[in-house]
């Protein structure tokens, strides 16, 4: 791999973790120093508070620097045949222009990670991922004409969510914004800088991801929240984003799934089959890595699944265990991501349910530890499985979207 | 696609024409497709000077069972012996040590001794290996009777070798045989026999990891045969021509200068071959005796794969690193101190295992060696029918080449023609003027004639991470494959190269049990 150019990086024995060009103006905004490490990155966990930030995505606008999600360049003459073995779903139907949710599986169908694919051209793509793959990337380019490229480093990207992004853009200068439809991407050119913008987020709600040259970052910041001033535009961390994903049923690796690729013990992989993401599997397009496995997996029938949780009361069910029947406690299944959805104003999870409990509409127990005082205290509710996500506003499809 | 043939095989080599003729026998309707002009693979016929007859690689038969030689009744078809039981000779400029089975001529009293218990216990556990050879490799794990009963089987047979022999036979399976000889025998030619035996064919050097394995496996295989070292008449050309007779007599179709350019895949099942040419051929089953990397990476094709798979294929050890070499003597060549009466043996330049060792150095680092050691024949003393009158044909397998050889192909194959002709001048001074023709065929020249990966005889290390049910690699490893439809036969499989026919036997068992 070439050395990733845009920006210097100090010795990594000097600074384990590299900055991103939007850490100075990061820096200056975050009030409580609460920063994390993500993919070899520093970056904010919370700026102020994580209910004023999560607020901020469901009402306002939002910046969320993205920076350390991983990239590659995939472009040669076999580059959608490539990509077509190495995903569940079909991309050749993905259009140039157009972005798509992916994940990729080994030889027995366990996912490795899940990202998106940007069809820039015909023979030329770049694939988001949230861990690295170049490994994988690279063994699977034996037999096919292509060239894949880590440029991670040489793209800096931000994440623009909530109800008065579209406005904001439009105010920044991108005109025609209000055509982009969900997963749609274009390419503005303003001002002798090139920026990519893309209708995709992880948040559920109206949103967008705008990816530059990182000499460009600290521009685009700037105006961009000068844009956004008269509509509460403010910057969040990780853990208000993560909210918002929950809300919006997306998965979370390393929290809802372990790559499959980092998992030591046995029963600990997930197949997509087993995380509700059977939409994702196109079993009439040509072979996939996992295919024959995941047939099998079809076949047989499933013996866990990934399903939504609505919990009685309202304390967030972190990391409980749930039970078929709460007398004799023989565990079937856990939860793996919970909150209280202030927006939906409902007590919700994602959580990994033995068959036949993952059945819609299924009630299970949840064992819900509380830390009150130094004091451990446990509550043991109902839990219903019910559909994802849990909170899908209108908004986020509607094109155009509303000028507010 | 109506399906033309019930099973194509993919190479006419010797394993390819077994599975075709066991098929065939079964019932089924088979075509073979040889890429080249002639049948046999590294047995094929060479006419390498005018008149002069010698096949590509293998010199001798010496590890195909007298079962299968029956059942496929060989003899009917042909094959006739010029020579069966032939001893071996190690020479050393002004010495030898004759071996005739558990007999050495030529050692003190006291070493022929050591030998005799020696080759006695190999012979026991050669015979304990031909069982493991001569069966399909179970899977681990499983739950399929057949697989339990395979390992709980070789499980058996191991313990009643005895406590003590088991014992030896587990301390010794994972040695390297530069080890074991120099711990039970003292003489260095009779060291440096051993060491060759160990060696030949794979890419090590005696002192490699796992060398008294590859030793076994081919005491392995001449434990199956009464015969020892064969020469058949006409050399082995006509044992390859002998096994397309059978076949085509069991109702076998084989189609030579029909070299296939892919497997034709549909919904993830095997529906034929495209030729070369153009033609589409259908059938039920291909079965490929084609190393495994040329299989799945070229006639297949990644995209009907799986990345973990791929990666098995693509960190399979298949470089050869073993050349052959061809002479065209005007007349039977001299070796100091060699009575005339031996110059039939089996001919091995190898003084020392040190010597083996040095000569290998030289591969690990893409040269050839200076000082070669050789395996050699001169097949004219039984067999006149491959030289014209007064001429005589010497072959001889050099070791070592380096694959990925530094110099220029023409270049490496100028240095180790020159380097052998002094190894061999150095114990049959004067030979050099009776050379009419001489023809080096490096391991490169071996891929390129016989259509092999790495030019390596066994399509792929003999080593323990390539070896019974890891051979080729998990997920091909009992001669199915991914995909459906798609089976193995070849070296590259259990139990791996040599002259055995086992390969294409145990896959052939294996169609019948699984195909569709």
């Amino acid at each position: 791999m070439t050395a990733d150019a845009g920006y210097p990086t100090p010795p990594h024995f000097r600074k384990p973790l590299i900055d991103t060009p939007f850490h100075d103006r990061a820096r200056a905004l975050s009030q409580n120093d609460q920063f994390v490490a993500w993919a070899g990155y520093s970056t904010v966990d919370v700026f102020t508070t994580v209910e004023q930030e999560y607020f901020a995505i469901r009402n306002a606008a939002t910046l969320y620097d993205l920076t350390p999600m991983v990239k590659y360049r995939v472009a040669g003459r076999d580059a959608e045949r490539y990509i077509n073995r190495l995903v569940t779903r079909d991309i050749r139907k993905l259009k140039v222009g157009r972005v798509s949710y992916v994940v990729w599986c080994n030889d027995e169908g366990h996912i490795i990670d899940d990202g998106t694919v940007f069809r820039l051209s015909e023979t030329d793509y770049r694939i988001c991922t949230a861990e690295r793959q170049l490994d994988w990337f690279l063994d699977s380019a034996i037999g096919f004409d292509v060239a894949v490229e880590e440029i991670t480093a040489s793209v800096a990207a931000l994440s623009l969510q909530g109800p008065t992004s579209a406005y904001v853009l439009k105010k920044f200068g991108l005109s025609g914004i209000e055509s982009l439809k969900p997963f749609e991407f274009r390419i503005f050119e303003a001002e002798g800088r090139s920026l990519m913008v893309s209708r995709t987020g992880f948040t559920g709600d109206l949103g967008y991801e705008l990816w530059m040259a990182p000499q460009h970052a600290t521009a685009v910041w700037d105006d961009l929240m000068q844009a956004g001033r008269s509509r509460g535009i403010r910057a969040i961390g990780s853990q208000a984003l993560n909210l918002a994903r929950i809300e919006a049923g997306f998965l979370m690796p390393n929290v809802d799934f372990i790559s499959a690729e980092h998992t030591v013990r046995m029963h600990r992989e997930r197949t997509p089959l087993e995380l509700g993401l059977a939409w994702l599997v196109d079993f009439d397009k040509p072979h996939f890595n996992g295919r024959r496995a995941l047939q099998k997996q079809k076949a047989a029938g499933l013996q866990r699944m990934l399903v939504g949780l609505d919990i009685d009361g309202n304390k967030p069910a972190h990391n409980a265990l749930l039970y078929a029947n709460p007398t004799d406690e023989t565990e079937c299944g856990f939860v793996t991501s919970a909150m209280w959805s202030p927006t939906c104003k409902r007590n919700i999870a994602l959580a990994i349910l033995d068959t036949p409990h993952f059945e819609m509409g299924r009630r299970v127990h949840a064992d819900i530890y509380l830390h009150r005082e130094l004091v451990w205290e446990r509550r043991m509710v109902t839990a219903t499985v019910v559909e994802r996500p849990f909170f899908a506003p209108e908004r986020r499809r509607l094109t155009p979207p509303a000028d507010r | 696609m109506n399906r033309a043939w019930d099973t194509i095989i993919v190479g006419a080599g010797h394993n390819g024409l077994v599975c075709a003729q066991m098929l065939a026998s079964a019932g089924q309707s088979v075509l073979v497709l040889e890429a080249g002009a002639e049948v046999g693979g590294f047995a094929a016929p060479r006419e390498f000077a005018p008149g002069f007859r010698a096949s590509i690689a293998a010199q001798y038969l010496h590890q195909f069972s007298d079962a299968l030689l029956r059942s496929l009744q060989l003899e009917r078809h042909g094959l006739r012996f010029a020579a069966t039981g032939l001893a071996t000779t190690v020479l050393a400029s002004g010495r030898h040590v004759r071996i005739a089975g558990d007999h050495v001529d030529g050692v003190s009293a006291e070493e022929a001794t050591r030998w005799q218990q020696l080759d006695t216990r190999l012979a026991r556990f050669a015979k304990f290996m031909a069982t493991v050879q001569s069966t399909m490799a179970p899977r681990l794990g499983s739950s399929d009777f057949q697989d339990r009963w395979t390992l709980l089987k070789m499980g058996l047979r191991l313990r009643l070798l005895g406590r003590r022999e088991m014992r030896e036979f587990l301390r010794i399976a994972g040695m390297n045989v530069y080890d074991l000889a120099t711990d039970e025998l003292e003489d260095p030619l009779l060291q440096a026999a051993l060491g060759m035996d160990a060696i030949l064919g794979s890419n090590f050097g005696p002192r490699a990891p796992g060398t008294v394995l590859t030793l076994l496996t081919r005491r392995a295989g001449e434990a199956t045969t009464t015969g020892g070292y064969r020469l058949p008449i006409g050399g082995l050309g006509a044992f390859a021509q002998a096994l397309a007779s059978a076949a085509t007599a069991a109702g076998a179709t084989v189609r030579t200068d029909a070299p296939v350019a892919g497997i034709v895949i549909e919904n993830d099942e095997v529906r034929g071959v495209d030729l070369a040419n153009g033609e589409r051929l259908s059938a039920a089953r291909v079965v490929s005796s084609v190393d495994p990397r040329q299989t799945f990476l070229s006639l297949l094709g990644t995209e009907h794969l799986d990345t973990g798979f791929v990666r098995r294929v693509d960190h399979f050890r298949h470089r050869g690193i073993t050349a052959k070499w061809h002479l065209a003597l005007d007349a039977l060549p001299t070796f100091t101190g060699l009575p005339s009466a031996q110059l039939g043996d089996r001919l091995v330049v190898a003084p020392s295992l040190n010597y083996l060792e040095t000569a290998y150095n030289a591969s690990k680092y893409g040269e050839v060696s200076v000082l070669p050691a050789l395996e050699i024949s001169i097949p004219t003393v039984h067999d006149r029918t491959l030289a014209p009158a007064g001429g005589h044909v010497l072959t001889a397998i050099v070791n070592y080449a380096a694959y990925d050889a530094k110099d220029d192909l023409g270049t490496a194959r100028e240095k180790l023609e020159a380097n052998a002709l002094a190894v061999l001048e150095s114990v049959a001074p004067g030979i050099r003027s009776l050379i009419r023709s001489s023809e080096l065929l490096l391991p490169m020249d071996l891929e390129r004639i016989c259509r092999v990966t790495g030019g390596h005889w066994h399509h792929g290390d003999l080593a323990f991470d390539q070896y019974l049910m890891v051979r080729p690699f998990p997920g091909a490893a009992q001669y199915q494959t991914p995909i459906r439809g798609l089976y193995l036969c070849g070296a590259g499989s259990h139990p791996g190269g040599g002259l055995t026919g086992l390969p294409g036997r145990l896959a052939a068992e294996q169609i019948q049990r699984t195909a569709p």
